[in-house]
Formats: structure tokens, sequence, C-alpha cells
């Protein structure tokens, strides 16, 4: 069985963001990357699939500059096969249409039965990236699940809904599927499997030899929301603080009546 | 302008964002129609078109169905816009209609400013100005950011759709959320967890906190996720929606799904080592502080 799954590297979301010279974006520098959170999910359950089905090979595919190697190297430490890293200096101005239609021209021809994606990126946000690799291959595209088992050719999953509820809902191969937050337990990879993952294949391919279209929609200016709130920020001392608190919760609410 | 409003219809019910759709267009003082695939039982309060297909027909879920009904209905109308609620099914149908359309594709409006559409980055901590490229476009709407302040009213002119099943993805039916004893929506005070806790064992503070207090305990996602919590705990989307009297978040970033479960409660304390959490949108006070220093130290004092 031929897996893919499809990883980004993202900021870490609890980071000083600052606008870009160019006010498009955020600055790239001095920030922490990881693996994009959702993506996790997707990878270990890859990886499961992989140990699951004898002379299997999962694949995992990831868009940026050098630096998102990195990233790459835990999704081979945490088991994946062999790793195809296309090379984009500036794929944060490419729209999600160019960067699905980057990773469905590597994965045309390839035979992958089952491509994995994260739901969403988290600085994006968008979720269409995913979708759109599988109507642009023709496969079927189960989304959202947070619950996934692979059978005889065929998908059986569950698609999270707002409030709790699930849809269950079914799909042959070849498909692809976006994940959700919880959908397994993403593993730590274990120090034999971080030296492992160095001695495997970590392919590069510039962008550019996979035909990017022009992106369909343009960022114009980033920046941070306009504060609306008047709400209070206090600091110092927890002591202190919590003296405040006390004070205000007696003033402004209820509770402590 | 023109465009073309997808209403989301689940299990019986037509859902409260129909009306968040028409009033979207509204702003952008366009002109619309709705496509409703639903039942006539369960009419959007719209006046206009509103082209109607039979859920039995098309399928609770079935994305190529309705796909391809929107796409039939975009023929006759020649929208410039297609526009659908960001959740479960709007993110899930919007990519196959925009690699349909040859069209771009906005994620989550959250305002339309001069004209252009703003959507989120990085959890919210910053805003994109976003231009589509193309003659069409499609475009989901964050939950609640289009919300009319009245009741719509109105009834839709309807012209019924034939819908022709086929499609490769199966519905299999739906999973209620599990039933628990603990009802958050009751309690007073909920003092919520975040991943910010960072282990387990610090949940044990934030119990102690929502005791002091006269309250429950709630969590954020990542905190169930890890099962660290029960579900029925979950503030969210996902889990409960919850008003109570004080929230207070505990290392809790203040993510929109987050927030649509608990932004109408009546004061909002939140707790956070990071001054630009977007919790601080939400919350009425924002103590800059580490939650394992001050929440101890706060139950003391409230409990002495
Ligand atoms: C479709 C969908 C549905 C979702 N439904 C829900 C839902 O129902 N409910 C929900 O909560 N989420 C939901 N999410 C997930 C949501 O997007 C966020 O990922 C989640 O809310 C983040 O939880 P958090 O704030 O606890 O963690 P994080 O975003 O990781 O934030 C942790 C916070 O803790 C702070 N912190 C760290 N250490 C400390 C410390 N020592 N003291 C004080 N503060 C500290 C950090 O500054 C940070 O702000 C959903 C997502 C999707 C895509």
């Amino acid at each position: 069985m031929k897996l893919l799954v499809c990883i980004k590297q993202v900021p870490d979301m609890e980071s000083k963001f600052k606008v870009n010279a160019s006010g498009n974006w955020y600055d790239m520098a001095d920030l922490a990357w990881r693996m994009n959170e959702y993506d996790e999910y997707a990878v270990e359950q890859a990886v499961q699939l992989r140990q699951q089905v004898a002379d299997s090979d999962l694949t995992v595919l990831c868009i940026g500059r050098d630096q998102v190697k990195e990233t790459m190297k835990k999704a081979l430490a945490m088991g994946c096969d062999r790793g195809v890293h296309i090379l984009d200096e500036a794929s944060e101005q490419k729209d999600s249409y160019a960067i699905a239609t980057l990773i469905a021209n590597f994965a045309r021809d390839k035979g992958f039965d089952l491509i994995f994606t994260g739901l969403q990126s988290q600085d994006r946000g968008s979720a269409q990236v995913g979708v759109m690799v599988a109507e642009l291959l023709g496969l079927p595209s189960l989304t959202t699940l947070v619950d996934f088992s692979c059978a005889d050719g065929v998908v059986n999953a569950k698609r999270e809904l707002e409030g709790g509820t699930k849809a269950k809902v079914s799909c042959s191969l070849p498909a692809l599927v976006t994940c959700q937050l919880g959908l397994n337990t993403p593993r730590y990879p274990t120090l034999p499997n971080i030296m492992k993952a160095k001695r495997k294949e970590l392919l590069t391919i510039p962008a550019a030899e996979l035909s990017p279209p022009e992106a369909r929609l343009k960022t114009l200016s980033m920046a941070p929301p306009e504060k609306k709130g008047g709400g209070l920020i206090l600091e110092g001392e927890p002591a202190e603080l919590a003296d405040k608190l006390i004070q205000i919760l007696k003033e402004k609410t209820t509770v402590l009546a | 302008m023109k465009v073309l409003l997808i209403a989301e219809y689940r299990d019986g019910k037509l859902l409260a964002s129909s009306s968040e759709l028409s009033n979207f267009a509204q702003t952008l003082n366009a002109e619309s129609a709705m496509l409703l695939i639903g039942t006539e039982a369960a009419l959007p309060a719209y006046d206009g078109t509103l082209y109607l297909a039979d859920i039995a027909q098309a399928g609770e879920f079935n994305p190529s169905v309705h796909k391809q009904l929107i796409l039939d209905v975009i023929a006759k109308e020649q929208p410039q816009l297609v526009v659908l609620p960001h959740s479960s099914y709007g993110w899930d149908l919007a990519p196959r209609l925009a690699i349909a359309l040859n069209a771009a594709q906005v994620s989550e409006v959250v305002e339309v400013k001069e004209g252009e559409l703003i959507i989120p980055a990085c959890n919210s901590k910053l805003r994109r100005r976003v231009k589509p490229e193309t003659e069409i476009s499609v475009v989901t709407l964050q939950a609640g950011a289009f919300t009319p302040s009245e009741e719509p009213s109105g009834s839709p002119t309807v012209i019924k759709l034939e819908a022709t099943p086929n499609g490769d993805i199966q519905f299999n039916g739906y999973e209620a959320a599990e039933e628990t004893d603990v009802d958050l929506s009751k309690a007073e005070v909920i003092v919520s967890a975040g991943r910010g806790i960072g282990k387990p064992e610090n949940l044990e503070i934030i119990e102690a906190l929502a005791k002091a207090l006269g309250g429950e305990y709630g969590a954020s996602r990542p905190v169930v996720d890890a099962e660290w919590a029960e579900h029925s705990r979950q503030v969210g989307t996902t889990g409960q929606t919850v008003s109570p009297k004080l929230y207070v978040a505990c290392g809790i970033s203040g993510a929109i799904q987050h927030l649509a479960g608990m932004k109408k409660s009546e004061f909002i304390l939140a707790i956070n080592t990071d001054k630009d959490a977007p919790i601080g949108e939400v919350a009425d006070v924002l103590a800059v502080a580490d939650l394992k220093q001050l929440v101890p130290i706060l139950t003391e004092k409230l409990s002495a």
C-alpha cells in the first residue's frame, strides 16, 4: 500500500507576531517553528496504517524553505519511510490552490492509495489544501476525521460536526482524508528512531519543477486586529494580583456575595 | 454584485447560519439568491429566490450531489460570490466548488472593510485583507461574525430542484455526543483549564479554584483530547456553549472555536502568560501571570 502524508511547518502560536516589511505576511524571523498540530494527527494515523499493512510505504511531503526539513525529520522519526521536500522560498505568497496544485502535480501518477493531510494549518486556518488536492486528482475525500479505520480497500471514518455529533462516512480507495484534533494520540519519536530517521531518504524537488500556477487569492495586507474590547490588563506579583482580582470580582460580579 | 448563499440543514433542522448568510449579502449591498438542500417544512425567513432540493433525494451528507446542485444553480444565477458558513459542512464543500469553478476561495471571513474581505491568521493574532483574482469566488463566513441584529423575516419564492443521486462517499448515519451527568450550562461559575496547565496533575488547582468559587470546572479541547478531562467538560463549538456569571479561562489562548462557547459569559477573567493571547479580546480582565502560581494563591485567599 502506498501512502502519502502532507505536513506543514508553522510558527508556534504563542509567538509574538510582527508584520513583515512588505506588510503582507508575518515576519518569519525570530520565530520558533514546529509541525502543524493537525498534521501530527495525520502523520500518526498514516504511521499506524503503515505498520498495520505489510509491504506498505509511507512518504512524507512538505513544501517550504530549507528549514522545513527539521520538521520533516520529526515525521521520519515518527515512522514515515521517506521524505519529499518541495523547495519553495516563498510558499507563504502562494494561496491554498497553488499549494494544492504543487502537491497534486507531485502525487499524480505515483499511485498513492491513501493521502493524509491535516484539517487545516494553524497559521492560515483555511481548511482548503487537502480537499483541493483530492479534487485536482479526482479522488474522494473525507474531512474533519476524529475516527479512522481502513480495511479491504475501504475507509470507514467519523467526521466531527458542531456540538460533538459525529457523522459516520465511508469511501473506497484511492482516497484522501483530512485529520482533526484528537483523532489519535501522536507518538513522541524515540531516540533510536530519531537516529534512524537521519539515514532515511529525503529528496528535494524545486517547486518550479512542479508547474506552480498563479495564486487566485492575493494577500493585500496583514495586521493585528483592532482592539475592540476595553478589557483590563493586569500585571504584577501573584499575591498582589490575587488581591486585585478578588476586589474586581466583588465589585463587578455577584459570585462572591 | 450578485451572491449565491448556501444554507445548511442537518438532521431535520435548518441551521441558524442561514440568517448570517443573508446578513452578509446585505452588508455587501448585494443582490442574492439562496440554495437549500433541506425540506419544505423548514424554510428560512428570507426575502428572495430560494432554490430547494430535497435532502432525502440529495443525501444528508453527499458532497458530490450537493456540489452538482450548487454548480447547476450557479450556471443559472451567475453570481460573483458563492457563500457558505465556515462549518463542518461549509469547509468540506467550499474547496470542491472552488476547484470545479476555477475560483479563488476565501475561508472564514470575519469582516468586510471598504468592500474587502478580512480573514483571521495565526489563531486570530493577525488579520489578513485578501483579494480574489478570479471572476467568481467561493467564501465561507466565520460563525457569529455576521449575526443579524434582528431576527430576519420574509418568505422565499421557492424553485424546486431535482437531485441525481451519485457520488463516491457513503453516509452511514449520525452518532450523538455522549450523554453525561455534568451540565456546565447550569453552573454560575466555570473555571476552565487550557493547554497552559501543562500536565494533568495541574487540573487539581483548577478544580480547587472552581470549588472555592462555588462552580464547576471546564476545559478547552486539547485538555479533553489528551484525556485529562471528559468531553462533557469541553467548552466550545464542538463541546458545550455556556454563559455563566463568571468564566475563568486559565491557560487558554482564545481560539475562535473556544470563544464561540463562552463569549456570552457575563464576566470573563483570563489568566495567561501571553499578554497578546486572543482571549484578551473577550476578557473583562486579563491577568498576565503563570497560572501555576496565581491560581493556588487566588484559591487560598478566596477560601480564607
Ligand atoms: C473544527 C474545530 C472545532 C474545535 N472545537 C473546539 C472546542 O469546542 N473547544 C476548544 O477549546 N477548542 C476547539 N478547537 C480547537 C481550537 O482551535 C484550539 O486549538 C484550542 O481551543 C486551543 O486550546 P488552548 O487554548 O487550551 O491551547 P493553546 O492554544 O495551546 O493555548 C495555551 C495557552 O496557555 C498559555 N499558557 C501557557 N503556559 C501557561 C502558564 N503557565 N500560565 C498561564 N498561561 C499559560 C499560553 O500563553 C496560551 O495562550 C476546535 C478546532 C477546530 C478546527
